[in-house]
């Protein structure tokens, strides 16, 4: 018995190990295993054993039930495993084939670039003002130390909606009405985005466009703060290597005044086409709170002191993507738009 | 202004190149834009007579000429017109170079042999705009003394280099040669030759000849004449021909030369009168009469209007005073005696009077800026000087000099402690005062303080600032330091506005719309594209008084017209599909003098579908589609509930596919597709759909708190219900009832599906919903499910008459 006992063992095992799918070893278990099976049918005829034989070949019996139940669960799981490569290899795709499209709009650039500067004054403690597109000749103006019939008027063509009525020409009245609403509380400290006009239309003007207004007001703000904070400015917006400039210049309502560059974010300073081959690029003009300005805006100008500058956002965005021509910007052709 | 670099050199002495003054001066604040070599390219043309002209063996447009240019006699054969035997003129001999790079070379012209070229002005490099048409056009004559054999380019001039400034509106001192004269020895460390004219004089005196008299000196605070007698008209020399043209001005004659050469080099525009056509020799400087009138130089009649400043004798005006002269008076080929004026005018005056007549001179613009009121004798003088060298007239001696104040120096104070209090760099005092002093103020010292006398011709200079600033720049901005501000702390924060802006901005963008930026102007016409009726307050509009164009004339009251706009410019080049919105003000009039109520408007229009791929239809961009944008925006923004309300009664809208959108009983704006006759009026065959938004009230209702609601711990169960309803009954409203009739157990519900059409009965419309209950305090049965589910089937059948469908 104990014979039959194991050659049915490795019956069963040569059987299992032929088996090709999970049906075939499942037939092979009831066949050895089940209820019926040959293994059971033995184990059944153990009552014509005697006494002493009994457990030795029970014990036999156990042990091949063991192996054979043993190797079934290896040969099930080789042959599952089979069976899933099988089916995986039908499931392929081409993973080549475009994605679902999720269908993104996007900003203006403008404001991609004007978002950009806010966050980096912002990071220096400077909140955001705001003020009319449609001011008065006051604040455009007089304000700003540009009396009636002064000179520099002409360096801005202005639109007129009347008399004292005009559309600004620059941020720079945010200035005076921030320090009028500040003074006498220090610092001051803000930058005004926003949009202004001029009479002029051409592939570098537009009658429209955007300019960004800082101003910072304390005790002891000084020329060398301005340099500092520009120079700031220019190196997280067009990179850590990018060095500035000062040139004087004037402005009605800043003394002492400067036009401010950068060196070239095309050539990095060594010349090109865009820098006009000096290497540098004129962005900012800035310059110190004219004494003046401060003085109508509340502040006691012996004690007070404060830096002003202000860029134009076209200018920065077209540096930025290589756009030649301004009016672009306004245009909002569909395919442009889609760049940014 | 453009400057010659020879010129300066005759008042410093500069041991630089061109290009590097340039440099120099531009980090000083007097910007070079270019340096412009004169005659550049230009070699080996040299000077020649034309002995003889003969013509041509064979050909009718071409002469012969033998030209003597020293060393030998060539033969040149030319077609020029307006050369004869005797005429000196500009040769380019074999190898020579000209300013457009043509070289010239030994050649035969139609069988003759010609060894050169004779040259026009503009082959030399000189701007054509700067000769006369007669110059323009053919060879150049050179006057007839003219030494031959000599290099062209230096006889004319032509070997300079011009510097193109551009000054900024305050520094109208460098509208001059010396002004820049007196900058370039202040950074050069050089010294400052001024001028001091003198020349021979006649032995009769002005006096009694000429008498001035100011009416108006607030107009007029200096006027000084001399007379020149014996005026010999003619051409004024070459040098000085050449430096006009460098400049850029035309020469006319010697005495209209002279007073430009004057202006040019010292900055005081001049003007000479026919002193026998003035009456009685009397000058008298007065308002403009009303009536009075004049013709300028220019030939045209002016109507001149009171308050204008007038140059006039007893008999009216002769001169609008600093902007033209008048014909009348003009200096002729017939003048004997000429009267110079030169004087100092009001600034303000002059520019009113030059725009109100559209006269832009170089005269005027010097005096709008102000000049020099020290340097009107000088100016005269040097005039006189310059008639005299030139043997082109005799100066009567003295000079008439009305000033009806003294003139005098301003005194600034200078602290350098607060220099370095607003620069944040300490000049050293002995720096300060060695700048100042080069720049030609006079400087004293007072303990630590400076007391500095500005000179006449600095016009921009009178406050310590002022002082500051001129220290600061010769100091070199660049030399000072970087420093971020010390002092208060502030935190850089944007308002809830600002915020909410850039979220809605980038939530839009990812919703799939394109930000667009229109022009704050639009045509007047938009309002009636948008089909407004005329009574609609966005007609309301403010009007600019001087638009680039009627397409840009009113200010909007609305950002609908200008996102069409868009979308019109995009489908008429071919991109016909997208969704655009912009977030910006519109203006609302309050009157002419007063400032508008400036309002954000967050709009947005869509045309088209949104592209579809490979696996997913394209998405039409509609009504459903900027309305399911609006409402994930609110959801973003935790607005309160807003609702859509049918709104037939908008005329920019279609009647049947608009919606109000209001919340907490405010109106938020308008959403809906555009009403076909204002399509067809903006020629866009595609459907539009569009809304707008107040954008302040919208950050009004938006930003409510976030509020917690606990998981559900027990299972939930969902049930479909679908009915049959009539068409015409507003979904919100059933939704209204469901929730209504579902009561706390129901927690959420969706359509999940709407049908019309076959097995549908005409008029009616299947519409599926699921619906969701949910107890929180134990699991739910379905007979409890099954039950609330009934009673909303039951009050839709109430309510609307809907009927179950199975
Ligand atoms: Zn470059």
């Amino acid at each position: 018995m104990r014979d039959r006992l194991h050659e049915l063992g490795e019956q069963a095992c040569r059987r299992m190990a032929e088996a090709a799918s999970l049906e075939e070893l499942n037939e092979i278990r009831v066949r050895f295993l089940g209820k019926k099976g040959e293994l059971t049918q033995i184990l059944r005829g153990m009552g014509r054993l005697s006494a002493e034989e009994r457990p030795r070949v029970g014990q036999v019996a156990n042990e091949i039930r063991a192996v054979i139940e043993k190797e079934l669960a290896v040969r099930t799981a080789a042959l599952k495993k089979l069976a899933r490569e099988e089916k995986l290899r039908g499931e392929g795709i081409d993973v080549t084939l475009p994605g679902t499209p999720v269908r993104r709009g996007g900003r203006h650039p403008l404001n991609v670039v004007l978002e950009e500067i806010q966050d980096i004054f912002l990071g220096l403690g400077y909140s955001i003002a705001e003020g009319p597109e449609i001011e008065t000749d006051y604040y455009n103006f007089e304000a700003l130390n540009l009396p009636k019939d002064h000179p520099a008027r002409d360096m801005q063509d202005t639109f007129f909606i009347s008399g004292e009525i005009l559309l600004r020409t620059q941020t720079s009245p945010v200035q005076v009405r921030t320090m009028e609403k500040t003074a006498p509380a220090l610092p001051v400290k803000i930058i005004a985005p926003g949009k202004v006009y001029r009479r002029d239309d051409d592939a570098t003007h537009s009658p429209m466009f955007n300019q960004v207004e800082g101003l910072a007001v304390d005790r002891r703000i000084t020329f060398c703060d301005l340099k500092g904070t520009l120079a700031h400015f220019a190196r997280e917006m067009f990179g850590g290597k990018t060095k500035t400039r000062f040139r004087p210049s004037y402005f009605p309502f800043t003394e002492p005044s400067a036009e401010v560059d950068v060196s070239c974010v095309i050539c990095g300073g060594s010349g090109c086409r865009v820098c006009s081959h000096t290497g540098w690029l004129e962005i900012l003009g800035a310059g110190m709170v004219h004494p003046r300005v401060l003085e109508v805006s509340g502040y006691n100008a012996e004690d007070v002191t404060g830096f002003a500058f202000g860029m134009g956002i076209e200018r920065i965005a077209m540096l930025k993507y290589g756009i030649d021509d301004m009016r672009l910007l306004f245009e909002n052709d569909l395919r442009f738009l889609r760049q940014f | 202004m453009k400057v010659s670099y020879k010129w300066l050199q005759e008042f410093v002495d500069i041991d630089i190149s061109p290009q590097e003054l340039a440099d120099r001066l531009t980090l000083a604040g007097i910007t070079v834009e270019g340096v412009k070599e004169t005659g550049a390219g230009v070699s080996k043309v040299i000077t020649g007579r034309i002995d003889s002209i003969d013509r041509h063996p064979n050909a009718d447009k071409l002469v012969v000429a033998s030209v003597d240019v020293g060393a030998e006699k060539l033969q040149i054969i030319t077609a020029a017109t307006n050369v004869s035997a005797g005429d000196v003129i500009p040769v380019a001999v074999e190898g020579a170079k000209l300013a457009s790079g043509l070289v010239i070379k030994r050649a035969r012209l139609r069988g003759v042999e010609s060894r050169g070229m004779m040259c026009s002005g503009q082959e030399l490099g000189i701007d054509p705009k700067t000769m006369s048409a007669e110059q323009a056009s053919g060879i150049m004559i050179l006057p007839p003394g003219t030494p031959i054999g000599r290099d062209a380019r230096e006889i004319l001039g032509l070997d300079d280099y011009i510097l193109e400034l551009d000054l900024t509106p305050n520094r109208g001192d460098c509208l001059s040669i010396i002004g820049v004269a007196r900058e370039a020895a202040a950074l050069l460390g050089k010294s400052f030759r001024l001028p001091q004219p003198a020349c021979a004089e006649l032995a009769e005196n002005i006096a009694g000849q000429v008498k001035v008299d100011i009416q108006d000196p607030d107009l007029c605070r200096r006027f000084v004449g001399r007379l020149i007698k014996n005026v010999r008209a003619g051409s004024s020399p070459l040098w000085m021909q050449q430096r006009l043209r460098a400049a850029g001005m035309r020469p006319i004659n010697n005495i209209v030369d002279v007073t430009n050469y004057v202006m040019l080099e010292l900055g005081q525009p001049m003007h000479a009168f026919d002193y026998n056509l003035l009456h009685d020799g009397h000058i008298i400087v007065r308002r403009v009469r009303e009536g009075e009138k004049i013709i300028t130089l220019d030939g045209v009649a002016r109507d001149l209007t009171p308050g204008m400043l007038a140059i006039t004798d007893p008999s009216g005006p002769v001169a609008v005073a600093g902007v033209m002269g008048g014909q009348a008076t003009e200096v002729t080929g017939k003048t004997d005696t000429i009267l110079l004026e030169s004087a100092f005018f009001n600034p303000v005056s002059i520019r009113r009077t030059s725009k109100a007549l559209g006269l832009r001179s170089e005269a005027s613009l010097r005096f709008e800026k102000g000049i020099d009121i020290g340097g009107c004798a000088r100016a005269a003088d040097r005039a006189a000087q310059l008639i005299v060298e030139m043997g082109s007239g005799e100066a009567v001696a003295g000079r008439v000099d009305q000033a009806p104040e003294t003139i005098t120096e301003r005194v600034v104070q200078f602290r350098p402690s607060r220099a370095s209090y607003v620069l944040g760099v300490d000049i050293p005092r002995e720096t300060a005062c060695d700048i100042l002093t080069g720049l030609q103020f006079k400087v004293q010292q007072a303990g630590e303080e400076l007391l500095v006398t500005v000179p006449t011709h600095r016009v921009d200079v009178g406050l310590e600032v002022d002082l500051i600033e001129e220290v600061a720049r010769m100091y070199g901005y660049n030399l000072a330091p970087e420093t971020l501000p010390i002092g208060g702390a502030t935190s850089g924060m944007k308002t809830k506005e600002q915020a909410a802006v850039t979220r809605v901005r980038s939530q839009l963008a990812a919703s799939g719309l394109f930000e667009v930026m229109t022009y704050s102007f639009v045509h007047p016409r938009v309002f009636d594209l948008m089909n407004l009726p005329a009574d609609s307050a966005f007609r309301n509009t403010l009007n600019l008084q001087n638009p680039l164009s009627e397409e840009y004339a009113v200010m909007r009251t609305m950002l609908l017209p200008c996102l069409l706009g868009v979308l019109v410019r995009n489908y008429n080049r071919r991109v016909q599909n997208g969704a655009i919105f912009e977030i910006g003000r519109v203006f609302k009039s309050r009157g002419l003098d007063t400032q508008p109520e400036e309002k954000t408007v967050l709009a947005a229009a869509a045309m088209g579908c949104a592209p579809g791929s490979w696996n997913k239809a394209p998405a039409a961009y509609d009504y459903y589609y900027l309305k399911g944008v609006l409402e994930d925006l609110f959801s973003a923004l935790r607005t309160a509930p807003v609702t859509f309300r049918p709104e037939p009664a908008d005329p920019s809208f279609h009647p049947g596919r608009a919606a109000a959108i209001e919340a907490d009983g405010v109106r938020l704006g308008i959403l809906g597709e555009l009403h076909p006759d204002l399509l067809e009026n903006y020629e866009l065959p595609v459907k539009v759909t569009a809304f707008a938004l107040d954008f302040n009230q919208l950050l009004a209702l938006s930003g409510r708190p976030a509020a917690f609601i606990p998981l559900p711990k027990y299972p939930g169960i969902e049930r479909d219900l679908a009915i049959l309803v009539k068409k015409d009954i507003p979904a919100a409203s059933i939704f209204a009832a469901i929730r209504e009739a579902g009561g706390k157990l129901l927690s959420d519900v969706s359509l999940f599906d709407i049908y019309f059409g076959e097995q549908v009965p005409d008029g009616l419309q299947s519409m599926a919903f699921s619906l969701k209950f949910q107890a929180s305090d134990r699991t739910l049965t379905d007979a409890e499910a099954v039950e609330r589910t009934g009673a909303v089937a039951r009050a839709l059948a109430d309510k609307f008459g809907a009927e179950l469908r199975s």
